[in-house]
């Protein structure tokens, strides 16, 4: 009973996390952008400062009428939001806040692999939307979308693999626990890797090519509507979320700070994770879109190298200190 | 196999007791293969390609139950995430219709079969042979753990590790090379499947797209109307973000 109330009660933080920390960013992303780019922004709903201005766009999604293209595929179409977004959910699970068991939904002992298996297949999610649609821009998309995957899971899988070489564990928990504050600047460039290969997959500007709303109109998601495209929006900052915490969790240490180290380390990952959220919305509002051979260029001829020499770099040192 | 040694050497049950995991094995299992079957013998190309997705997800549960955690996320890693993206990526670029599609059946299907239930054999044959007198310890660490699986790969078995990972460096240098050849021909024959690991998919991807057989269906009298003005309050900077300059388009919201 005990356990089962356990089990309960971590799946249900864990889920308001996940539907909290999205709309979060969300809301800062409308307000530092518009600071950045010398506008107000959303100012109306809610009164002040336009703060229930999310809550108002839920409600209209929620009033919209759920099409279907007379010519798409009726299932698949249905059911590609929720492929997409589920597997944000699960990586959440994984993610540790804090030291100790209390602070992670479950520690899992293969943490890296499963957290980057299961954000790779939320990308089938926008292949069905892609492919389902029947609409030559959504196709355009998809394909995008899988070009834009195949580049860039393997910087970030080199990236991550350099981390768990240097701690010696693939367990997240396990990394966060043998953080040095030397790794910083030893792991930098794998950390940069990770990071941008990351905002690659999430499709974030600059690199929203599959998405390019001025040239191929929201891409894989031209034909949703309503629910179903607040769920893919949804899923995009969920899976900033997920990102900036992973960045944290693998590069920034976690849970370790300068000070305050007993009992606040939640603190610290939550700090560092809004950072780095900062900076994603900072990236968006800063670059240009790459153009679709720019992208792929940069991961195969830029990424992977930079993610090979940090690995060589890790091992050297690994074999120097011990 | 595996269910029924486990079972066998665990001292307090019986043969095939069915304890809860053995039951979410036999179910998981039979989903599995129910996949699989649909996989193959269904008419709409990306419908396999996701009844696979199901089949192998399916596996990679299979594994966790054996507790072959590592193996499980390895398998989902690899062959959902990269695989069967790579196979909607080549259905995609080539012809895949929504609906089925006449020539989908094959007619070596016969010839298929026998292959397949020769290779099924020869590996159910391998691995009953390999593991007949092997006891397992069901006492110690889990055997599928990362740590466990490690260490048996670069202790016992790094020299075939070491001989797969040179065959997979072949093969990809094989990609390459043939990728190249393609594209120096003005035919511009670049078969799909190489693309990724050529020097410029993206020109590839562009260019070939519109041979997909997307039906462009997009109704102008769909009530609400589906795309922009929807879209616009939620994602509204995107277009100003990436042209550099602010929008005017706050009234809009």
């Amino acid at each position: 009973m005990n356990d089962a109330l356990d089990v309960a009660l971590r799946l249900l933080v864990v889920f308001v996390v996940f539907l909290a920390f999205p709309l979060i960013v969300g809301q800062t992303e409308h307000k530092v952008m518009a600071h950045m780019q010398g506008r107000l922004g959303p100012m109306y709903a809610g009164g002040f400062h336009g703060w229930a201005q999310l809550v108002a766009d839920g409600v209209k999604f929620a009033q919209k009428e759920d099409v279907v293209p007379a010519g798409a595929d009726r299932r698949i179409f249905q059911l590609a939001p929720a492929v997409a977004l589920l597997p944000y959910l699960l990586v959440l699970l994984a993610i540790p806040i804090g030291p100790g068991e209390g602070a992670v939904g479950q520690a899992v002992d293969a943490g890296i692999f499963f957290v980057l298996a299961v954000m790779g297949v939320g990308v089938l999610g926008s292949l069905m939307a892609g492919w389902a649609s029947a609409n030559k821009f959504s196709l355009l998309g998809g394909l995008r979308t899988a070009a834009q995957l195949l580049a860039y899971e393997l910087p970030m899988l080199l990236a991550a693999a350099s981390v768990a070489m240097a701690a010696g564990t693939v367990s997240l928990p396990g990394i966060v626990d043998a953080f040095q504050w030397w790794w910083l600047p030893w792991q930098i460039v794998g950390a940069i890797v990770f990071f941008v290969a990351g905002l690659a997959e999430l499709q974030r500007p600059p690199f929203d090519m599959p998405v390019a709303d001025s040239e191929i109109i929201f891409g894989a998601y031209t034909e949703y509507t309503g629910l179903r495209f607040a769920l893919f929006l949804l899923a995009e900052y969920a899976g900033i979320v997920v990102l900036c915490g992973l960045t944290t969790v693998l590069f920034l240490g976690g849970w370790h700070g300068p000070w305050g180290a007993d009992g606040l380390g939640w603190v610290w990952t939550l700090l560092k994770t809004a950072i780095l959220a900062f900076v994603v919305i900072w990236l968006r509002v800063t670059y240009p879109r790459l153009r679709e051979d720019q992208l792929q260029k940069l991961s195969w001829t830029l990424l992977v190298p930079l993610a090979l020499a940090q690995i060589a770099l890790t091992g050297v040192v690994k074999v120097v200190i011990q | 196999m595996t269910l029924a040694a486990a079972a066998g050497l665990s001292h307090t049950q019986g043969f095939l007791s069915p304890t809860g995991v053995e039951i979410a094995f036999l179910l998981v299992g039979l989903v599995t293969f129910g996949a699989a079957v649909v996989t193959v013998t269904t008419r709409q190309l990306v419908h396999a390609a996701l009844w696979l997705v199901v089949a192998l997800g399916g596996l990679a549960v299979e594994y966790l139950l054996l507790t072959a955690e590592f193996i499980a996320w390895v398998q989902v890693l690899i062959y959902v995430g990269s695989v069967v993206v790579l196979l909607l990526f080549g259905l995609m670029l080539t012809k895949a219709p929504i609906g089925r599609s006449p020539d989908a059946d094959s007619g070596n299907r016969w010839a298929a079969l026998a292959v397949a239930v020769a290779s099924a054999a020869a590996l159910v044959w391998v691995v009953v042979d390999a593991f007949r007198t092997t006891w397992i310890d069901l006492d110690g660490r889990a055997a599928g753990s990362t740590e466990v699986t490690g260490e048996a790969l670069f202790q016992n078995w790094v020299l075939p590790f070491e001989a797969l990972s040179v065959l997979l460096l072949a093969a990809l240098v094989g990609a390459i090379v043939l990728s190249r050849k393609a594209k120096a021909t003005p035919t511009s024959a670049a078969s799909a499947d190489a693309t990724p690991t050529g020097p410029t998919p993206g020109n590839g991807t562009t260019t070939r797209t519109p041979t997909g057989a997307a039906t462009p269906s997009r109704g102008t009298s769909d009530g609400p109307s589906p795309a922009p003005g929807g879209r616009s309050s939620a994602s509204d900077g995107r277009s100003s973000a990436s042209n550099g300059q602010p929008s005017p388009q706050e009234g809009a919201r």
